[in-house]
C-alpha cells in the first residue's frame, strides 16, 4: 500500500485531480470579476457622468447602464454558484470512490492476513479503522489537491484586485498572515499528537467493548460488572482528557485567528479613510476593498481548517495503514479468482509431504521434519499425545499455517505456491470447532460451492444496465466487479445438475454426518408461505387429515384437543379461543389484547365485558392469595403466575380499592388491567372452575362476532385456523397436530412428536420436511446450533464438494462417543476410494482406517496397519490401553 | 376437576393433612395433573429426579432392575406418595414405577416439595415416618432373605 495518503491520492485519482483544477482554474476569472464589478457600479454607474456611456457595443444612458451592470452581476453570481455545485460534487464523488477503494484494499488485507496475525489483534480494532476511522478521509481526498488551490486562488485573486486598488490596503491585509503563518502550525502539532493519541485510545476502548461483549458470561457468573465499569470509566477519562486538551488547543488557534482577522478592518478604516479624506483613493475603491475583505475571510479561515484536517488524515492514514501490512501476508496472487472453466484435477496424483517443519511463535518445532506419501484414495489416521504436533500437521496441510521448512506436494505441484481456489476444490478441511456464517442451513452448505460466479444474474433490460452501470462504478473504485447477484453455485463441484438436485444431495449430506434428524425437527418448528410452496402446504393437509385418522378411537385421542370452529377449547387460551386464529405482527398481542379498540368492541356487542372484568377480579384474587407470600423472585412467577411479582402489590391495592364499588364505577385502567387476565386463561390448565359451558358458548359468539365484522386493516393481523386451509403464520408442526396438546396427560408432547413422525413418513413427506429445516436460520455464528450441530454441518459441508482429501483435524471431538463412531463410519463409506486423513484424539477411533501414522513430539515415530500397531509392546498398545 | 375440588382432595392425604388450605392451593395450582395409561411408566430407574408424584387414583407398581430383568418390589395406591426419595437425596430414580390400572397423579417439582417440607415440619414428619415404614419393612424382606440365604 502506498505509505502516505498523498501518495495514495496521487496514485489513483491524478487524472480527476487535474480536471477538478481545471474547472476551478476556469472559474477563478468569473470570481475576480463578481469582486470588481461593484466598484464598477458605485464609480461608474451611480457617481458616474458623461451618459450616455459605451459598454461594449452599446451606448448606454445612467439608468439603462445601471440596470445592465446589475443584471450582469447577478448573471455572475449564478455562474459563480454553478461552479460551485459543479466542483462540490466532482470532489465529493472522487472522495468517495477513494474511500471505497481504501476500505476495499484494506477488508482484502484482512482476508490475506496470516492466521497467526489474528491472535494478535482483535475484531474490536479491525472493524473501526475500516468502519468509521477512514470514514474522514473520504473528505479529504476530495479536497486534497483542490482545495489548497482553490481557496488559494480565490485568496490570491482578492489580494491582487486589493494591490490593484491601492498597494497600502492591500500590503494590510495581509500584513499579519506571516504571524498566523508562523504561531499557528506550531499550536496545530501537538493538537496532532494528541489527535493521534486519541485514536489509539479509542481502539483500545473498542478492542475493550468487544471484549466485554465475548466474554458476557463470565462478568456474569463471576460478578465482575464493577470491576468492568470501573475499567470503562477509567478509559472513558483517559479520553476526556485528550479531547479536553484538543478543544483547549483549537479553540486557542481559532480565538487567535478571528483576532488577527478583525484588527485588519481596523486598519482599513483608518488608513482606507485617511486616503479618500486626502483623496488619494475614490470612495468606490474602498467600498470594494472592504467588500473584497469580507471576501478574503472565508478563504483563509477555509485554508487553515484544510490545513488542519490534512495534518488529520495524514496521521490516520498511517495509523490505519501500519495495521494492515503484518509480517508474512499472502500474496495476492494466492487469492486470485477461480477460472470460468476449472481444470479436472487428475485423480492419480498423491499427496507428498516431505520434510516438512511448523515452528511456533517462538521458534519451538511443533512439526519437526515429518515426510509420508499417500494416495488421494487411502483413509489415514494420525493419532499421537498431545504436543505430539499431529494438530500442526494437518494445519500445515490445509495451508492454515505456513511452514517453516519442507515441501507440500500434490501430484507434480507445489501446494503451498497454489492459488487457494485450486487447494479448496480438491481438499476440504474441518477443524475441531469450526464457524457457521449467519444465514441458514442451506446457506451455511452451499458456501463452499461459491469460488466465483457462474451464471450471470437473470435481469431484464433495464435493471441489467443498472446492474452493468452499478459495476462500472465499482470498477472504478478498484473494487471488485464480480456481481454478488449471479447465481455462484457450482453445481458440477457438488456433482448435480440444479437446484433441486443440490437440494436433494443436500439432505443426503446431513443423512451421512447425522444431523437429519436434528433439521427435520428445525422443518416442523418451521414456517412456510403456502403461496409460494402449494404443493407442500397441501401435502401438510393431507398430514393433517392422516393424523386425525389416526388419533381417531384411538388411545391416543385423548392426547390432542382438535381446533374446531364450533367448539370451544379447554386446552388453548381464552385469547386463542377468541381469536381462533395465529397473530400476526403485534396488534393482537396477549399482553394487549385488552386494549385492543376492535376486541373491545366485539366483547361489548356480545355483552361479554362485564363478565370478562368480573372474571378478571377472580383470577387477581386467586393470584394475590396464592402467591402473596412467595419471594418476590420466586421462579413460580415466571413459571405460573399470571401476574409478575412486580404488578402483584399493584393488583393488591386495585383489589382493594374496586372491593366495594359497582363494576361501572371502576376506572378505566382498572377495568382494562382486570380484563387482560382472564385473556390467559387456560381451563384445562389452571382449572381454576372460572369457564364453565355457559361461559364457553358466550365466548364462541365472541369467535363468532370476531372473525364476521374483522375490518379490513386488521385483516392481515390474525391467521384463522380453518380446518381446510393452511396456516401461513403456524409452524409446520402447529398445521399438521391443528390442535392443542392436552395438559395432563403424561408425556403428551414426546408421544404425538412421534405419531406425527410415523404418520409424514407414511406419507414420504420427511425429505420435504427435511428440506424446511435447511432454511432454519442457525443465528449469529451458528449460536442457535449446538457445539456439536455445528461440527456435523461443518463436515456435511465439506463433504458437499466431493473433496478428493479430506482433512479431519479432531473434528467429531466435541460429539458424543457413540456419535463420534457411526459419524466417522459414515463419513469413511461416503469418500470410499478418495482421500481422508483424519486426525484423531482417541486412538481406538484409528481401527477403521487403511493406515495409521502415529506422531510424538512433531516426529512420526511409526506407521502402518492398525492389526500390525495394537499387540502388546507395538506402539498403539499403550495409547489404546491409556484410554 | 377444579383447584378447590383439588385442595379437598389434597387435605384428605394424611401427607398433607397439616399444610394450611392456602399452601395446598399453591401446591395444587403449581403442580400438573398427570393421567397415565396403563403400563406406562411414571418414570424409570436411573433417570434423573425432577419431580415427586401423589398418587390420586388408580394403582402403579414399584420394579427394581435385577439381573434377570425387572421385580415388582410394591404396588402403591391411593394417597400414596412415589419418587421423593430420589429429590430428596439427590439420586438418579432407584426404581421404575408404573402405571397398572389408568392412574391419576399429581406431579409436584422438586423446589415445591422442598419448601414445603420447610415450611411445615409437620409434613416432614410425615415423610420420615413413611420412610421409616418403609425402612422396616425393607429390614424386615433382607432379614428374611438371609435367613433363606443362610437355610440353603
Amino acid at each position: 500500500m502506498e505509505p502516505t495518503i498523498h501518495r495514495f491520492i496521487l496514485r489513483y485519482s491524478l487524472k480527476e485531480q487535474i480536471v477538478i483544477m481545471l474547472v476551478t482554474a476556469v472559474s477563478l476569472p468569473f470570481y475576480y470579476f463578481i469582486l470588481d464589478l461593484p466598484k464598477t457600479i458605485v464609480n461608474r454607474a451611480i457617481q458616474g457622468k458623461n451618459f450616455p456611456q459605451d459598454f461594449y457595443f452599446w451606448s448606454l444612458d445612467q439608468i439603462p447602464y445601471l440596470i445592465t451592470l446589475c443584471f450582469v452581476f447577478l448573471a455572475l453570481v449564478f455562474i459563480n454558484a454553478r461552479f460551485k455545485f459543479y466542483i462540490n460534487i466532482m470532489k465529493g464523488r472522487l472522495g468517495e470512490r477513494m474511500l471505497r477503494r481504501l476500505r476495499y484494499e484494506l477488508y482484502s488485507r484482512i482476508l490475506r492476513f496470516p492466521l497467526p496475525h489474528f491472535r494478535k489483534v482483535s475484531q474490536g480494532e479491525i472493524i473501526p479503522m475500516i468502519t468509521s476511522e477512514v470514514e474522514a478521509l473520504g473528505g479529504f481526498i476530495g479536497d486534497a489537491l483542490v482545495l489548497p488551490l482553490h481557496q488559494g486562488g480565490l485568496l490570491l485573486t482578492a489580494l491582487f484586485f486589493m494591490f490593484v486598488q491601492d498597494p497600502l490596503l492591500g500590503t494590510f491585509a495581509i500584513a499579519l498572515y506571516p504571524l498566523q503563518a508562523y504561531v499557528i502550525p506550531k499550536m496545530q502539532r501537538k493538537v496532532n499528537l494528541l489527535g493521534k493519541e486519541r485514536v489509539k485510545v479509542i481502539r483500545k476502548v473498542a478492542d475493550r467493548i468487544s471484549d466485554t461483549v465475548s466474554g458476557i458470561a463470565e462478568v456474569h457468573v463471576h460478578g465482575t460488572s464493577t470491576y468492568e465499569r470501573a475499567d470503562f470509566a477509567e478509559r472513558m477519562g483517559a479520553i476526556y482528557r485528550i479531547r479536553f486538551d484538543i478543544f483547549q488547543r483549537k479553540f486557542l488557534v481559532k480565538q487567535l485567528n478571528s483576532n488577527i482577522a478583525q484588527l485588519t478592518p481596523f486598519f482599513f478604516y483608518l488608513f482606507g479613510g485617511y486616503l479618500v479624506i486626502a483623496g488619494d483613493l475614490s470612495i468606490g475603491a474602498l467600498v470594494a476593498v472592504l467588500a473584497a475583505y469580507k471576501d478574503l475571510a472565508p478563504p483563509w479561515k477555509e485554508l487553515l481548517t484544510f490545513y488542519q484536517s490534512q495534518a488529520d488524515a495524514v496521521i490516520k492514514y498511517e495509523q490505519v495503514i501500519e495495521q494492515f501490512q503484518p509480517e508474512g501476508m499472502a500474496p495476492a496472487e494466492l487469492q486470485e479468482p477461480a477460472p470460468e472453466t476449472m481444470p479436472a484435477p487428475s485423480a492419480d496424483d498423491r499427496l507428498g509431504i516431505a520434510n516438512l517443519a511448523v515452528s511456533d511463535d517462538g521458534g519451538g518445532k511443533l512439526v519437526d521434519g515429518v515426510s509420508f506419501d499417500m494416495g488421494l484414495n487411502e483413509h489415514i489416521a494420525i493419532v499421537g499425545p498431545a504436543g505430539s504436533g499431529k494438530e500442526h500437521l494437518a494445519n500445515a496441510i490445509a495451508r492454515l499455517v505456513a511452514p517453516s521448512g519442507g515441501r507440500i506436494q500434490l501430484g507434480t505441484d507445489d501446494l503451498l505456491t497454489q492459488p487457494e481456489w485450486r487447494s479448496a476444490q480438491r481438499i476440504a478441511y474441518v477443524g475441531q470447532s469450526s464457524y457457521l456464517f449467519t444465514g441458514t442451513v442451506r446457506e451455511n452448505l452451499i458456501y463452499v460451492l461459491k469460488q466465483r460466479p457462474r451464471k450471470a444474474a437473470n435481469l431484464d433490460g433495464a435493471t441489467a444496465a443498472q446492474r452493468k452501470q452499478w459495476l462500472v462504478e465499482a470498477t472504478r473504485a478498484g473494487n471488485s466487479d464480480f456481481d454478488i447477484t449471479a447465481d455462484w453455485i457450482d453445481y458440477s463441484a457438488a456433482g448435480v445438475a440444479d437446484a433441486a438436485e443440490l437440494a436433494t444431495r443436500c439432505i443426503r449430506m446431513l443423512a451421512v454426518v447425522d444431523l437429519d434428524d436434528d433439521v427435520y425437527q428445525f422443518g416442523l418448528r418451521g414456517t412456510i408461505d403456502p403461496k409460494a410452496r402449494p404443493a407442500l402446504a397441501a401435502r401438510i393437509l393431507e398430514a393433517r387429515v392422516a393424523l386425525r385418522e389416526r388419533l381417531k378411537g384411538g388411545e391416543m385421542a385423548a392426547l390432542v384437543e382438535p381446533f374446531d370452529e364450533a367448539r370451544y377449547n379447554t386446552n388453548a387460551t381464552v385469547a386463542e379461543n377468541v381469536l381462533f386464529g395465529t397473530q400476526v405482527g403485534p396488534a393482537f398481542d396477549v399482553e394487549k389484547l385488552a386494549e385492543n379498540a376492535y376486541v373491545l368492541s366485539v366483547l361489548e356487542k356480545v355483552g361479554l365485558t362485564a363478565d370478562l372484568i368480573a372474571m378478571g377480579r377472580k383470577v387477581a384474587e386467586t393470584m394475590v392469595e396464592l402467591f402473596a407470600g412467595l419471594p418476590p423472585t420466586h421462579e413460580f412467577f415466571a413459571e405460573y403466575s399470571f401476574i409478575s411479582s412486580e404488578d402483584l402489590p399493584e393488583f393488591q391495592a386495585l383489589l382493594g380499592r374496586t372491593a366495594k364499588i359497582a363494576q361501572a364505577e371502576i376506572r378505566p385502567e382498572d377495568r382494562s388491567r382486570l380484563l387482560s387476565l382472564p385473556f390467559k386463561l387456560i381451563p384445562a390448565r389452571h382449572r381454576l372452575g372460572l369457564i364453565d359451558e355457559p361461559m364457553q358458548r358466550r365466548l364462541l359468539e365472541a369467535r363468532a362476532a370476531f372473525a364476521a365484522n374483522l375490518p379490513a386493516n386488521l385483516a392481515k393481523s390474525v391467521e384463522f385456523f380453518r380446518s381446510d386451509s393452511y396456516n401461513a403464520a403456524g409452524t409446520l408442526q402447529d398445521n399438521i397436530l391443528f390442535g392443542k396438546v392436552a395438559y395432563g396427560q403424561a408425556q403428551a408432547g414426546a408421544r404425538i412428536g412421534k405419531l406425527i413422525t410415523e404418520v409424514l413418513a407414511t406419507l414420504d413427506l420427511r425429505d420435504a420436511i427435511i428440506e424446511v429445516g435447511i432454511d432454519f436460520s442457525v443465528g449469529v455464528g451458528g449460536s442457535r446450533m449446538s457445539a456439536a450441530q455445528r461440527q456435523k454441518l461443518a463436515l456435511a459441508r465439506a463433504l458437499l464438494r466431493r473433496p478428493q482429501l479430506l482433512i479431519c483435524n479432531e473434528s467429531t471431538a466435541l460429539l458424543d462417543t457413540q456419535a463420534q463412531g457411526k459419524v466417522m463410519d459414515n463419513i469413511l463409506r461416503e469418500l470410499k476410494g478418495r482421500g481422508v486423513l483424519w486426525v484423531l484424539h482417541r486412538a481406538a477411533f484409528a481401527r477403521a482406517f487403511d493406515r495409521i501414522v502415529i506422531m510424538r513430539d512433531g516426529k512420526i515415530v511409526s506407521q502402518g496397519k492398525f492389526a500390525d500397531l495394537e499387540g502388546p509392546g507395538a506402539p498403539l498398545h499403550e495409547m489404546l490401553a491409556a484410554e | 376437576m377444579s383447584l378447590q375440588e383439588e385442595v379437598e382432595l389434597l387435605r384428605n392425604i394424611p401427607l398433607f393433612a397439616k399444610v394450611e388450605p392456602a399452601k395446598l392451593k399453591l401446591l395444587a395450582f403449581t403442580s400438573q395433573r398427570l393421567t397415565f395409561e396403563p403400563g406406562q411408566a411414571l418414570f424409570k430407574q436411573g433417570d434423573m429426579a425432577d419431580a415427586a408424584y401423589i398418587i390420586i387414583g388408580g394403582e402403579a407398581e414399584v420394579l427394581v432392575n435385577t439381573p434377570k430383568g425387572e421385580m415388582a418390589v410394591a404396588v402403591v395406591g391411593r394417597n400414596a406418595i412415589v419418587g421423593e426419595i430420589a429429590i430428596l437425596c439427590d439420586v438418579p430414580r432407584t426404581a421404575t414405577v408404573r402405571a397398572k390400572s389408568k392412574l391419576e397423579t399429581l406431579m409436584i417439582a422438586k423446589d415445591l416439595f422442598y419448601r414445603l417440607i420447610n415450611e411445615f415440619p409437620s409434613m416432614a414428619v410425615e415423610i420420615m415416618r413413611e420412610l421409616a415404614r418403609r425402612l422396616e419393612k425393607t429390614t424386615a424382606q433382607l432379614r428374611e432373605a438371609m435367613t433363606q440365604i443362610a437355610n440353603r
